[in-house]
């Protein structure tokens, strides 16, 4: 790769908070570092890879609003997560959690259980109805 | 830039700016956190050399090892090994803890930076806040440098930034303990010895010595220029085994195995060119110019597959590319490599 072709197709996946160090070679033929915003085949798996977690998440987000399931679902497809990676994060056995996808179950969580699932999606309790 | 902006950083901080640690930003972090470890102990070896030395060039498929559900393609050895191997053969040597209990794993951070010993430590980066958000997955292999503390904050040195970040303590104990596959169980390292002297011409032949093995001699189809042949075949199967999204998922990890993780471009292939480049310089021996020369050809191709397959990705089959075509880049690629590897294995054998 020439420095000059290093490609700069920047889509925002970075959302600029850093640029990929490359290495290229110059006119002389040497190696040197040049920063890259981004490349477009790499764009594309990246999203693609991206669509996948949101059409869970949207499966989720409708069967939340169809009474089907609790906003656990939702955060956890969010998430990119299973049950056994929530299950590591929250300490609740996949049984339990999975009791928790129920909406009327997830009615009688405490204020201590909430806070632990929020804390595994990163956010606040107060946001777990934020479907 | 980044120099007056570290700087003023650090102003802020309170750090003294003559005993001030110096933030490199790499391609790659397993690479970069040595470099940037190594570097401050006076040790001054660039990210490629510290990569040819540790022998980071290789490459694998593995149907048996799953990553969101698909096959891992690997263009390096297991998270760590690059480190561990450049270490020894540089004479380096290394702590490195583990922790069931994160807040003991804090105190012992603590503990280091208190003695001003900057410290390496393994992330999962899903909850690591200063990393855009496309980027936040399940991988827990991510190093970083943890180099001070002021107040509730941790002054990070993360190699693939172009500056040094922060963490709070909260943030940081929880990505030292990520969950998931490969769990970092709050590791974390430093250099305990420097030797006096280092003999980087030994360690470099050393290095290319493993690669070459690696590359051709492990007795497994999943492994070195026979994964990427049984990778190659693999992909002509897949419209076939399974229906034509998934299968294009499958092509997008490979893509992505090989270009988001930092890599710096072509699954590492150009930071082993550039590293081959060094030692002709420190052999003063032209012919590892040519072979450099020989693995940015490789490199160029890898990328060239990544451009089909990405393309195949989005658009499915049409335009003249096919699972069938982008194996057949596979099986060059595997050819072009084959005959890099076997050349340097004869060259190194002169020196």
């Amino acid at each position: 790769m020439k420095k000059e072709e290093v490609p700069q197709d920047d889509k925002n996946l970075t959302e600029g908070k850093f640029r990929d160090l490359c290495y290229a070679v110059d006119e002389n033929g040497n190696y040197v570092q040049v920063l890259s915003s981004g490349w477009e085949p790499k764009n594309i798996v990246i999203m693609q890879a991206w669509e996948n977690v949101n059409e869970l998440a949207e499966k989720a987000r409708t069967d939340f609003k169809n009474g089907k399931v609790s906003p656990l679902v939702f955060h956890m497809e969010r998430c990119q997560m299973d049950l056994k990676l929530l299950s590591a994060y929250t300490g609740f056995s996949k049984g339990k959690i999975k009791e928790h996808f129920s909406p009327a179950e997830f009615q009688k969580l405490t204020t201590s259980e909430l806070e632990i699932y929020a804390d595994a999606f990163g956010i606040k309790p107060e946001e777990i109805n934020n479907v | 830039m980044h120099l007056v902006s570290n700087l003023k950083k650090l102003i802020t901080y309170n750090l003294s700016i003559i005993s001030k640690f110096e933030h490199i930003q790499s391609a790659h972090c397993e690479n970069g956190a040595s470099a940037v470890l190594f570097h401050n102990q006076g040790v001054h070896i660039s990210e490629p050399m510290i990569f040819g030395i540790g022998s980071g060039l290789f490459f694998a498929h593995m149907p048996f090892m799953k990553l969101n559900g698909m096959p891992v393609t690997g263009f390096r050895p297991l998270p760590g090994m690059i480190f561990t191997r450049a270490a020894n053969k540089l004479g380096i040597k290394m702590k490195k803890v583990r922790f069931r209990n994160p807040e003991k794993a804090m105190e012992a951070l603590d503990k280091n930076l208190e003695l001003g010993i900057p410290t390496g430590c393994v992330v999962g980066v899903f909850h690591l806040t200063y990393f855009p958000a496309p980027y936040r997955v399940h991988f827990n292999a991510h190093n970083l440098v943890v180099f001070g503390k002021s107040g509730n904050d941790y002054l990070i040195s993360d190699p693939i930034m172009g500056e040094f970040t922060t963490l709070s303590r909260k943030d940081l104990m929880r990505v030292r303990f990520a969950q998931g596959t490969a769990p970092p169980r709050g590791k974390m390292y430093w250099p305990v010895h420097i030797p006096q002297e280092i003999d980087l011409k030994k360690a470099i032949i050393g290095g290319i010595k493993k690669t070459c093995y690696d590359m051709q001699s492990i007795p497994l189809k999943y492994f070195g220029i026979k994964g990427i042949r049984f990778l190659a075949s693999e992909i002509r199967k897949w419209p076939k085994r399974m229906e034509a999204r998934k299968a294009a998922q499958y092509l997008g990890q490979v893509v992505r195995m090989q270009e988001e993780i930092g890599t710096g471009g072509a699954g590492f292939r150009f930071i082993y060119a550039a590293f081959l480049q060094e030692c002709a310089g420190i052999f003063n021996d032209n012919r590892f110019r040519e072979l450099s020369t020989q693995m940015t050809e490789a490199g160029d191709m890898w990328r060239e597959f990544a451009v089909e397959a990405a393309r195949l990705c989005k658009n499915r089959e049409g335009q003249g590319v096919t699972y069938d075509s982008v194996s057949e880049m596979l099986m060059k690629i595997a050819d072009k490599e084959e005959e890099v590897i076997r050349k340097l294995k004869d060259l190194i054998k002169t020196l």
